[in-house]
């Protein structure tokens, strides 16, 4: 890779064209040893980051959700290497920057950069918002065209503080210009890539728009890539091209954002999104939408078996236990590891038994919502499987099951069809998810499901 | 709870043997380098060669080093054979060898004198913990006042006096101007009254110092536990105020000050000293100024290993005082 | 209008002397200043409201509108962890189920504290004593009111954790709150409160520190035991959400006022304030198809000492200059009624409020 000699940080033009791939993650892991005892032995791992594929491509904005512990932000300080991850390989604009050190790291700083959740503990209180925000020419030892003190003024106008305001201290500055001063650091270099933690969880509901709005202003003017870890949903939905669905250190399901709200296939991210109040009274109570997950996210020391998600989840079968099953592209634009996906043909349909903890847990989802899963996946099979019959695919599953069947559990439903090639896969032990990509070739239909989205170009944000 | 005793308790005899080892490197290690001959400073500069050379075989100081490690260490646990030139000397255990000046043998008189040592200790820090808690939490519950005013300035000068002023001012004014108190030291077993009134100056002198830091430290850790949610989820409940306090409040303030009580006790030695040598008190202080001026390298290490045993177990009982009002602490 | 002109007329009379309200719990022109080095925080300054049992009142505003204070104002924790001269200052009046609070004897407030009122936190992990059981924290909520051995009150205590779902209750009732989950701590929280039965149960920001997963299994549980106990709630949040799914009134606040007040319905659908629009408009909503940009409400919070005159939300309001004679920035509006049971505190007219939110601002949500 090549670093542009800088001299002007004004410079729009970027290397990677709209729609390459500009990170690349394969199998990223993160471990913290836990050490004890006077020797310190290492006595078991917080399994943080636990072997994660993605593709970030130049101009998108890729969201991360997931509740606490579930190693978004663990993942954001992995691919900005502020962190080194114990396995895995993390390339950026195709050069490996896995286990680069601080001196090699250099050069890339300014392409990629970082902004906080806490605007208030992430500014040196010390320090006025001009010797912040210049901090990134120092120490790159860029000068920008016409000084510093322009370009800073420059980058403060753009994040739409008020330049003369070069002096201050950031305890003058609300939480929302504060983080505002954040962002104009993080621009400062001109990134390619901008990783947001939270950026907004810490801000009052009318700054959060602000500053979301910003974000997205900012994006358009400077064709900046984003990566926006968060726990809020609706905030995801909303700055997101795609979004990745983290859960116990795993990707549980990546995916389009049209298609993960409307057709979510992981059951966890149906969870995630029902447990979101929505701000409608006529809908209090709602029962019959909601779906509760029982108990707590287990240890990320020990996480369960098989599929992290089963001890949760109201659909569990034998196979979720023994066998991860691998994110696999079910649709394009959609990948989800799941063994038993909601609007989806079933990956493990021989497996019918549901586990004594899938029956407790199914008890807290309302039988409307499980009604509806089972509708939505035999009927998703039945036209996926019209599709691909139509188009002679080799590998589609050969049974039809009619979508008025629907009444019962969807793994019931799939009962009926004989095992055929999608499910076997799915059961033979795919411990590697790197393989995924490969697999999602040969059993995905061609034949364009969603229409709308297409494999090559990244969504274009509706403007 | 047990496990974490025997984890401190263990951790506490491997730092035994740790202080033991560097001691003995420090002073017989440290005077080879700089060019001081031990045997020489044993039997004097004037002696003989052929006397410094039997003292050297005697004590073992040609032997390497590991050698008489090994020969120092198992002397305070098993004793020691000092031979050479036909002369047999027996020194029992613990066996801190000889004393260069008076060739005393140290243990005994270590422990004649320690007791007044430790009594002028704990009691300073039983008095000094009592009133610095008690004025802390008073001042933080009277903040801004007259009173919290009053007590703080009275912790500064207390931190910022050195000893030998309070201690001679209060000798001066309550023992000889007023009369009230006779100072003058009188052995536990002669008569307790007597050893009481003679150890009350010293004793409040030594803890006006720390009761002082103690105060302050009291008043900032209990003014931040009051600002604490669940302080106001105790009141929330209906708890009358003072339990708040009392069962609330005092509980987590004592926290940061028993991690303080373990370090002071180590740093107090220095404190006592010159407590003791203000009132002519017969512990280890004045013993230890003789020593470090005559550089009697056996008593100097005989007291600091007496002291680091003395500190190690203070920081043993701070740390199971931690954990039983600190439940989180058993697991770490 | 009449609304307002009652509370208006307890303001500078001896409390007490008002009639006794009928509402179970009635708020009159509450005020809660805090005197500090940089002048007078007025948290609350004039709020007035009712709440029957059985029902739930939500509070909605962003941080530093007096939500908060608000709710420690009604416990009477106002003054808590205040010692030495600065007090808080609170004035006007609190009925709750007949008795005046303000005026009471404290030694009776107290005792009604955690008995008749009792409040649940936000963040549980530091709401929670760190050096004290869970059920050593819930049997002393419950002796203090009730004459009982330890071992009755800890029998309480674990019937209590059995009711908010914590699984092995006998023995999860000797453990520490570090040894809990953050959800598990909330749950343990809220069966500590209701161990005596509350009639009036506030619960600030209760969710706040939760996922989303554990928060909708923390909302359900307020509701059935709301539903369980008859007892009113007080729910106060930053999130529409979380009220949406709970409140059955709503009062918006704003620096230190309240400047909306209606049955949730209406204020959803028919928000007659600005400054409810701009909370509205601010919100990305799952329930929506994708909005193509956010409505956020321009500038930042005002300052409590310095609330600028007029109208607090003027420097920030869009419609600052409908009204005519720059009154939005001189006369500080009054809440008037705009609807049954409704009020707003704005100076533009009913009708250019209903035109401004059916034109210009509900297409856009």
């Amino acid at each position: 890779m090549t670093i542009p000699a800088q001299s002007s940080g004004a410079t729009l033009t970027k290397d990677a064209a709209p729609g390459e791939t500009l990170l690349k993650v394969t199998g990223l892991q993160k471990h913290f040893p836990i050490k004890k005892g006077l020797l310190q032995r290492q006595v078991g791992a917080v399994r943080a980051v636990d072997g994660i594929d993605f593709e970030v491509r130049s101009g998108e904005t890729l969201g991360v959700v997931g509740e606490s512990g579930c190693g978004k932000s663990t993942m954001g300080r992995l691919i900005t290497r502020l962190l080194e991850p114990t396995a895995g390989k993390v390339e950026f604009e195709g050069k490996d920057i896995t286990h680069l050190g601080v001196g090699g790291m250099r050069p890339l700083r300014r392409d990629v950069q970082m902004i906080f959740q806490d605007p208030y503990s992430s500014l040196n209180p010390r320090h006025t918002i001009g010797t912040i925000v210049s901090a990134p020419f120092k120490l790159q030892g860029v000068e920008p065209e016409g000084g510093v003190k322009k370009e800073v003024q420059r980058l403060l106008s753009v994040v739409g503080l008020n330049p003369e305001h070069y002096n201050r201290y950031p305890h003058e500055f609300s939480g929302g210009q504060r983080q505002r001063i954040g962002i104009a650091r993080a621009l400062a270099l001109n990134p390619k890539l901008v990783v947001a933690d939270e950026p907004v969880s810490a801000l009052d509901v009318s700054i959060q728009a602000q500053v979301v709005n910003l974000l997205d202003d900012l994006q358009t003017e400077l064709g900046l890539t984003y990566v926006i870890i968060a726990h809020d949903l609706s905030v995801v939905r909303h700055v997101s091209d795609r979004i990745a669905v983290m859960y116990l250190g795993k990707i549980m399901e990546l995916a389009d954002r049209d298609l993960l709200y409307k057709t979510p296939m992981h059951p966890y991210t149906k969870a995630l999104m029902s447990a979101v109040p929505i701000p409608d009274p006529a809908r209090r109570g709602a029962k019959s939408e909601r779906i509760l997950l029982k108990g707590d996210v287990p240890s990320p020391i020990a996480p369960p078996s098989g599929c992290r998600f089963h001890t949760r989840c109201w659909k569990a079968t034998q196979i979720c236990t023994t066998t991860e099953p691998p994110l696999k592209e079910l649709r394009p634009g959609q990948q989800v590891a799941c063994h038993h996906p909601e609007n989806f043909e079933d990956q493990a349909p021989q497996d019918v038994v549901l586990l004594t903890a899938a029956k407790e847990a199914a008890e807290l989802v309302s039988e409307d919502a499980l009604a509806e899963s089972a509708a939505t996946s035999a009927a998703v099979a039945a036209e996926v499987e019209a599709i691909a019959e139509a188009n002679d695919e080799m590998t589609a599953p050969s049974t039809v099951a009619a979508p008025d069947e629907a009444t019962a559990a969807s793994t019931d439903d799939v009962t009926a069809t004989s095992t055929d090639e999608p499910g076997e896969e799915a059961a033979a032990p795919a411990t590697s998810s790197t393989d995924a990509p490969a697999t999602s070739k040969t059993d995905t239909p061609e034949a364009p499901v969603a229409p709308e989205v297409t494999d090559e170009e990244p969504p274009a944000k509706e403007k | 709870m047990l496990a974490y005793l025997i984890r401190r308790l263990f951790a506490a005899v491997v730092m035994l043997v740790v202080i033991i080892l560097v001691v003995f490197g420090i002073f017989f290690l440290v005077p080879k380098w700089a060019g001081v001959d031990i045997a020489t400073s044993f039997v004097g500069k004037q002696a003989d060669p052929a006397s410094v050379e039997a003292v050297r075989q005697k004590l073992g100081l040609g032997d390497p080093i590991f050698v008489q490690a090994w020969e120092f260490f198992k002397a305070i646990f098993a004793g020691r054979t000092y031979s050479g030139g036909g002369d047999v000397t027996e020194c029992a255990a613990p066996c801190f060898g000889y004393s260069f000046r008076s060739e005393q043998a140290v243990w005994p008189v270590l422990t004649e004198r320690f007791p007044v040592t430790l009594a002028l200790a704990l009691g300073a820090a039983v008095l000094w913990l009592i009133f610095g808690l008690a004025a802390g939490v008073l001042s933080a519950l009277k903040r801004g006042t007259l009173w919290d005013r009053g007590a703080m300035v009275v912790a500064l000068a207390g931190v910022s006096l050195p000893i030998y002023f309070t201690g001679l001012l209060s000798l001066a004014v309550f023992s000889h101007s007023l009369g009230w108190i006779n100072a003058e030291f009188v052995p536990l077993d002669e008569s307790f009254s007597g050893w009481f009134g003679g150890m009350i100056l010293p004793w409040i002198t030594l803890a006006f110092l720390y009761a002082a830091m103690y105060a302050r430290i009291t008043r900032a850790t209990m003014m931040e536990i009051l600002g604490e949610d669940y302080i106001r989820t105790a009141r929330a409940k209906g708890l009358k105020e003072q339990v708040v306090i009392r069962k609330h409040a005092m509980r987590s303030t004592l926290t940061p000050l028993l991690t303080m009580l373990g370090m002071d006790l180590g740093a107090l030695m220095g404190g006592a000293i010159l407590t003791e040598t203000t009132f002519s008190l017969p512990g280890l202080g004045q013993k230890v100024l003789d020593a470090i001026q005559n550089q009697d390298l056996p008593f100097i290490l005989g007291v600091v290993l007496i002291t680091s045993l003395a500190v190690l177990i203070a920081n043993l009982v701070v740390d199971v005082l931690y954990a039983v009002i600190d439940p989180r602490v058993r697991l770490a | 209008m009449t609304e307002l002109s009652k509370s208006g007329a307890a303001v500078g009379e001896p409390t007490g002397t008002s009639p006794a309200p009928k509402a179970f719990l009635e708020v009159r022109d509450l005020k809660v200043h805090f005197p500090t080095d940089d002048g007078l925080v007025k948290s609350v300054d004039g709020l007035t409201f009712q709440l029957e049992k059985g029902k739930t009142l939500g509070i909605v505003g962003e941080s530093g509108s007096g939500k908060s204070v608000t709710s420690l104002g009604i416990m009477g924790l106002h003054t808590a962890g205040q010692y030495g001269k600065r007090k808080a200052q609170i004035s006007g009046e609190i009925w709750l189920d007949g008795t005046e609070l303000l005026s009471a004897d404290p030694d009776h407030v107290r005792k009604l504290r955690g008995r008749n009122m009792a409040m649940i936190f936000q963040d549980p992990l530091s709401a929670l004593h760190p050096y004290y059981t869970i059920g050593q924290q819930i049997v002393e909520a419950y002796r203090i009111h009730h004459d009982v051995d330890k071992k009755t009150a800890k029998r309480r205590a674990v019937e209590m954790l059995d009711r908010v779902g914590i699984p092995q209750p006998d023995k999860r009732v000797d453990s520490y709150p570090h040894e809990f989950s953050g959800g598990m701590r909330q749950r343990a929280m809220i069966a500590m409160s209701l161990v005596n039965n509350p009639e009036l149960l506030i619960a600030d920001e209760p969710t706040t520190a939760l996922d989303v997963t554990v928060q909708a299994q923390i909302l359900d549980l307020i509701r059935d035991l709301q539903k369980e106990f008859g007892s009113a709630v007080i729910i106060i949040t930053h999130d529409l959400g979380v009220v949406a799914e709970l409140a059955d009134d709503l009062l918006v606040m704003y620096g230190g006022r309240c400047v909306e007040r209606g049955p949730a319905e209406k204020v959803f659908y028919e928000p007659r304030h600005p400054y409810t629009w701009g909370l509205l408009g601010s919100m990305p909503r799952l329930d929506r198809d994708q909005q193509e940009r956010l409505i956020p409400v321009k500038g930042s919070p005002p300052s409590l000492i310095n609330l600028p005159s007029g109208c607090a939300f003027n420097p920030r309001c869009p419609y600052a200059d409908v009204p005519k004679d720059d009154v939005t920035r001189t006369v500080r509006p009054e809440l008037t009624e705009v609807g049954g049971r409704h009020w707003a505190a704005c100076h533009m007219s009913q009708e250019q409020r209903e035109r401004i939110w059916t034109e210009e601002i509900a297409p856009k949500l």
